[in-house]
């Protein structure tokens, strides 16, 4: 019997079955409008494992050259394009839209509100990442790709050394997904200042809810760099402005100033949340709440606090001075202190609990020592005269794939097994994740320990190939088997997704049946309107405080009635398309459709501005209908 | 979304007498304290650039110099339009709070005026530096400057259309609890883009005077 | 086969699998750190020839020491919670919710600050020690220059030119002076000093000392392009009579041919070569690319690969198939004039 496409992109899975709508058609264009929080976060996930599923074929394809000093399966540029593709890839559009997608999804609940603070504008910012993550990655459709590294320093980047328009790509391609960022980042920032549900003070916040308000506060900070950063790029590239060209007055240390001023704090920016998800879970699955609540969220802050102060260790060679040197080498290694405290209170939250060995559970565990290992490389990094030695060689891409895929990836996918039945109503496979877990997890080590000596053994970074007989292909093999590995691991965890979309085993509301947080308390899958009544907090992991002191369910702070709801529109994705023309043009200096693209960005801006959303209301029945008995 | 069904979060009665018009809804507390964090991004973005040109302002290579292109007497045109046209929107925002329609329209228009009038001056100003062979690729001085000042510039006419577009519903709908916050944000913005103006006075103009 | 697989998804007793599993993957990490331990590595920054690499040395070894410190305290502590903590199978009781203990975090404050504060004095001091310039006697100048892929060495002190490979005498501080024609490089020499970065527009500056004779890998560590993976070059630490002895040959080098073939070779570059390359004590003077006095003495061709006849004939007819992005062109040449070049070079010494 033919199935028709709905019925095979929404399986059994009601929370992607169409509204209203019928047909494929429908099905999309409710997708494309949607304002809602949930589906939001779901296009943000999807668009964090297309490209973590790129940028991870091109990290094979240069593993296989490196495999061996005689390779030339891609040399020259083509690596170097790989190379760029691959970083920029897995941190733009892999990691950030998975952290911004899980914010999305999780935060409102977490905090008993019914959406973000902008349902308007979180629409916009997936649609702008959408859109700037395709710009960036159709530049191999057209004959060139980035070939300057992630951080694209000057010259290199600039017209006289990259003279195709692969550069452009990059440019604009990261400044349309920025906006749709910063924009993500503001959202979140008032949502959980202003819209926490009743009794919530900030100290009853979850974990994962304070990682995600210090994650976009440093955002917000530290995107607007980039920003100019990337207009500087532009300006020079495109309209022959003079900023970075040191032959022609420009400073080539400015942008890399810029850049690293962004820099830094992006990798806090995506390990904070981690930090989140690895406290959530290992709290659930030790059936015990968090060693020293008050402290983690005081090293929360320090952590973001530090981290927006300490960009000049990336400048280390660069011949600052020793002064300057020594301050930064010293403000780095500080860093160490309050992420020992968190280390230390993940481990005293599990002594004296009982641990529950699910797949989150073992991701949260492989997290814990994979991430020490990985900051105390960066605290011997942090010591200016050993980094001269480490600075550009494997030992730096050791260490920070140590915190970007071993701590960010193990804990983003320990918190999709751990938030799956919450989105889907259905649970993965616990065996295939254990699978998934092990190859994970080996796999990386296998890949990225071996590195640490690559780099201490002479191996700079950025290379095809590297010298036969000074003992570097042993270290280059097993990275090699260990990336196939871990890319065995990918292909078992959307294995797994799958199966948990058409055959997962049903999940009730709390399937864990440790849940502490609010977002246990609701349906799962969760309703529209997310709660019937807006719940009342009366204190810390709230939903583990009705179950064990009160009466098992939610204490409400408003009577039952209409829910209001804001109404989907097409114009964010409409606005987003416009931006992707306007990006598109200038590259190719098509100034006209420019003006278009930017001419449809303003149009619906003052629509959107002229017509005030009146929302629509769920009527009591229906929520009646979706709660069941005791509504 | 305003509405009486929304829980207003925090608010008791003596709390909503108190606050302004423009945060009676919690949609208008939200669009508020968006905007004063958007603000701290944006101050990060104007300080990248006024780091920019303070880095590049001396390589003039072979173009004009700030000596030769300056001169004072337009910029405190300049300033005294975009200053004058702040106070004027803090008048329309005392309107607004009376519910006064036609006085938030009309002192809204008048900084409209005043906005107008700075940039049609600032476009003028550059014209002029063009003509003494000041382009934007002729030295990193100018192309910073153009960048720095323009990004101002720019921020100007986006003010500008918003003030316009917001007046335009007052005019039409009245000054209402969905319209006050947009007033109150609007002119929020300008005087950040205000006080952007005075730090470029003094980085850009009287520092390479004096 | 369902079994095989049950057993594989955990349907089965996976407790076995799981202590089998996990010997396993000890025995592999142990075997992974392991081979750290073995073979002779020819460029490694801890098998260090050089006074700066020395101090490195020493300050790495150390941040090892409390690094690992912190390592095995919390893999310990990590692996006793997971075996005596484990959930007793049904045992879905709550255990005691344990807020905290203030002794306890301040215990993990105070002991890293203690760890960094060991760390962070030799790093403050050396960065000072390492930044000076080097002053007094005995002192060797030397100015760098990278280009898009190679290395150009000017001895200021001497009035002489050479490229791709730097001689220095033993026991002598070098003042190596940085500077860049183009992109962005880096200077790094692993086993004598760590790198300092050449900056457009910018002269950068670092110093470094020998104490063994020997020849050292030294990489270009910016990525500063196509061929940014085979920009090496070559660092001879030389007894300080032997290198006396270089420099004065350097100052009067044997330009002659010593053969037919090679006299035609000469003819060849004069035509073809001469217009970017130099050759003390001849009219050769271009200065596109590497000054070529003395080639038939250095060890590696383009800085990588080993001088033999056949690597010189394959990188005269196309450097670029060899070093990607090379800016020197396939001059179109016949083989017998490739071979009378080769021979003409290797009479340069």
């Amino acid at each position: 019997m033919a199935k028709k496409l709905e019925e095979v992109v929404t399986p059994s899975t009601p929370a992607l079955r169409s509204g209203s709508k019928k047909g494929v058609w429908g099905w999309i264009y409710e997708w494309l409008t949607t304002v809602d929080h949930k589906r939001i976060g779901m296009i943000y996930m999807t668009i964090g494992i297309v490209y973590l599923a790129v940028g991870g074929i091109q990290a094979l394809m240069m593993r296989a050259q490196l495999a061996s000093p005689d390779n030339e399966l891609f040399t020259g540029n083509f690596f170097n394009q790989l190379m760029t593709m691959h970083g920029t890839n897995m941190i733009f559009f892999a990691a950030m839209p998975l952290l911004f997608g899980l914010f999305n999804y999780i935060v409102p609940l977490q905090i008993g509100a019914r959406d973000v603070a902008f349902p308007f504008m979180n629409a916009l910012s997936v649609w702008l990442t959408f859109f700037g993550a395709l710009l960036f990655n159709i530049c191999w459709f057209f004959g060139d790709a980035p070939a300057a590294g992630w951080f694209a320093y000057a010259p290199l980047g600039l017209k006289t050394y990259s003279p195709g328009p692969g550069m452009d790509f990059y440019v604009l391609g990261l400044q349309i997904a920025g906006f749709g960022t910063l924009m993500g980042a503001i959202n979140f920032i008032v949502t959980i200042l202003n819209m926490r549900a009743p009794g919530m003070t900030l100290m009853r916040m979850p974990l994962f809810t304070w990682t995600a308000f210090i994650s976009s506060v440093l955002v917000l900070f530290a995107f607007p760099p980039l920003t100019i950063g990337l207009f500087l790029y532009m300006f020079e590239r495109i309209f022959g402005g003079i900023f970075f060209d040191a032959a022609l007055g420009g400073n080539p240390i400015l942008w890399q100033h810029l850049f690293w001023i962004f820099g830094h704090p992006e990798v806090y920016i995506v390990i904070v949340p981690a930090f989140g998800m690895v406290s959530e879970i290992v709290a659930t699955f030790s059936n015990k709440r968090v060693f020293g609540y008050p402290t983690m969220v005081v090293a929360i802050v320090l952590i973001g606090f530090i981290g927006m102060g300490v960009w000049i260790h990336h400048l280390f060679t660069v011949g600052l001075g020793g002064m300057i040197n020594a301050i930064f080498a010293v403000a780095t290694m500080l860093v160490g202190i309050p992420t020992g405290i968190k280390v230390f209170n993940w481990l005293f939250t599990m002594w004296g609990g009982k641990i529950k060995f699910t797949t989150p559970m073992l991701f949260a565990i492989g997290f814990i020592p994979t991430f020490v290992i990985a900051g105390v490389t960066g605290v011997m990094l942090a010591a200016a005269p050993a980094d001269y030695q480490f600075q550009d060689s494997y030992f730096v891409i050791a260490h920070f794939h140590y915190t970007l895929y071993g701590g960010v990836v193990f804990a983003v996918v320990g918190a999709l097994y751990y938030w799956f039945p919450k989105f889907f109503g259905r649970m993965m496979h616990e065996g295939l994740g254990k699978w998934n877990f092990w190859t994970m997890f080996i796999g990386f080590h296998l890949t990225f320990f071996p590195m640490h000596f690559s780099g201490i053994f002479g191996m700079p970074r950025r290379v095809y190939t590297y010298n036969p007989g000074v003992g570097l292909e042993l270290y280059n093999v097993l990275s090699t088997i260990g990336a196939y590995l871990m890319g065995v691991s990918v292909v078992l965890l959307v294995i797994n997704i799958l199966y948990g979309l058409t055959k997962g085993p049903k999940a009730a509301n709390d399937p864990w049946g440790t849940g502490r947080t609010l977002e246990w308390a609701i349906p799962s899958p969760v309703p529209e309107y997310n709660f019937a009544q807006t719940p009342y907090v009366r204190g810390l992991d709230a939903w583990f405080i009705e179950k064990t002191e009160g009466k098992g369910k939610l204490q409400a702070a408003e009577p039952l009635g209409p829910i209001h709801m804001p109404s989907p529109s097409i114009l964010p994705f409409i606005m987003a398309f416009g931006m992707f023309i306007a990006g598109l043009s200038i590259i190719y200096h098509q100034f006209f459709f420019t003006i278009i693209g930017l001419g449809i960005w303003a149009i619906c801006m003052v629509v959107r501005s002229m017509n005030d959303d009146e929302g629509y209301h769920i009527p009591v029945e229906k929520i009646r209908s979706i709660e069941g008995e005791g509504a | 979304m305003a509405s009486e069904h929304q829980l207003t979060t925090g608010l008791n009665a003596g709390d909503r007498l108190r606050l302004g018009l423009a945060s009676r809804t919690l949609e208008g507390r939200n669009k508020i304290l968006a905007f004063w964090f958007f603000l701290g991004g944006e101050s990060v973005l104007f300080a990248s650039l006024f780091a920019t040109f303070l880095v590049l302002r001396h390589q003039t290579a072979n173009g004009p110099t700030p000596h030769e292109l300056f001169g004072l007497g337009l910029v405190f045109i300049l300033t005294f339009l975009l200053i004058t046209s702040s106070l004027t929107s803090i008048f329309a925002v005392n309107a607004m709070e009376r519910t006064d329609r036609k006085k938030t329209a009309a002192w809204l228009g008048v900084t409209i005026l005043l906005g107008l009038g700075f940039l049609l001056l600032q476009i003028y100003e550059f014209a002029h530096y063009a003509h003494e062979g000041l382009g934007f690729k002729t030295s990193a001085f100018a192309s910073s400057f153009y960048t720095l000042v323009g990004f101002h510039g720019f921020h100007v006419a986006f003010g500008l259309c918003w003030l316009t577009a917001v007046t335009v519903q007052v005019v039409r709908n009245g000054v209402t609890t969905v319209n006050a916050p947009k007033v109150f944000i609007a002119t929020l913005y300008w005087h950040f883009v205000d006080v952007v103006w005075m730090f470029i006075f003094t980085v850009v103009y009287l520092m390479s005077l004096l | 086969m369902k079994k095989f697989f049950n057993e594989l998804l955990g349907k089965g007793d996976y407790r076995f699998m799981r202590r089998r599993a996990l010997v396993v993957l000890m025995t592999a990490l142990i075997l992974v750190v392991l081979t750290g331990c073995q073979q002779e590595y020819k460029m490694s920054i801890l098998d260090t020839a050089g006074t700066v690499a020395e101090v490195q040395k020493s300050l790495i070894w150390l941040s090892i020491y409390i690094m690992s410190f912190v390592v095995t305290v919390v893999t310990v502590i990590l692996i006793y919670v997971l075996i005596r903590y484990r959930r007793k199978p049904g045992d879905d009781t709550p255990p005691k919710q344990v807020e905290g203990s203030t002794l306890l975090e301040v215990v993990w404050v105070l002991v890293p600050i203690i760890l960094l504060a060991i760390l962070a004095v030799p790093t403050v001091t050396t960065t000072f020690s390492l930044e000076k310039v080097q002053a007094g006697d005995n002192i060797l100048n030397v100015k760098v220059t990278g280009a898009q892929f190679w290395w150009q060495f000017e001895y200021p002190d001497y009035g002489i030119v050479t490229a791709q490979e730097l001689h220095i005498p033993t026991g002598t501080k070098v003042n190596l002076e940085l500077e860049t024609r183009d992109v962005l490089h880096s200077f790094w020499i692993p086993r004598l000093s760590g790198k300092t970065d050449l900056i457009s527009g910018r002269t950068n500056f670092m110093w470094l000392e020998a104490t063994e004779p020997g020849t050292y890998i030294g990489k270009c560590a910016e990525l500063c392009g196509d061929g940014h993976g085979v920009m090496d070059f070559l660092v001879v630490a030389q007894e300080p009579a032997d290198f006396e002895q270089w420099v004065a040959n350097m100052k009067n080098p044997q330009t002659e041919p010593t053969s037919a073939l090679s006299e035609q070779g000469q003819q060849v570059f004069a035509q073809s070569c001469a217009s970017c390359h130099a050759v003390a004590g001849t009219d050769f003077a271009g200065t596109a690319g590497p000054d070529l006095t003395g080639f038939g003495n250095r060890q590696k061709v383009a800085g990588f690969w080993d001088q033999t006849d056949e690597n010189m004939a394959k990188w005269i007819k196309d450097p670029a198939s060899m070093k990607p992005g090379s800016l020197m062109p396939a001059v179109p040449l016949a083989d017998e004039e490739i071979e009378a070049l080769v021979a003409y070079l290797k009479d340069l010494k």
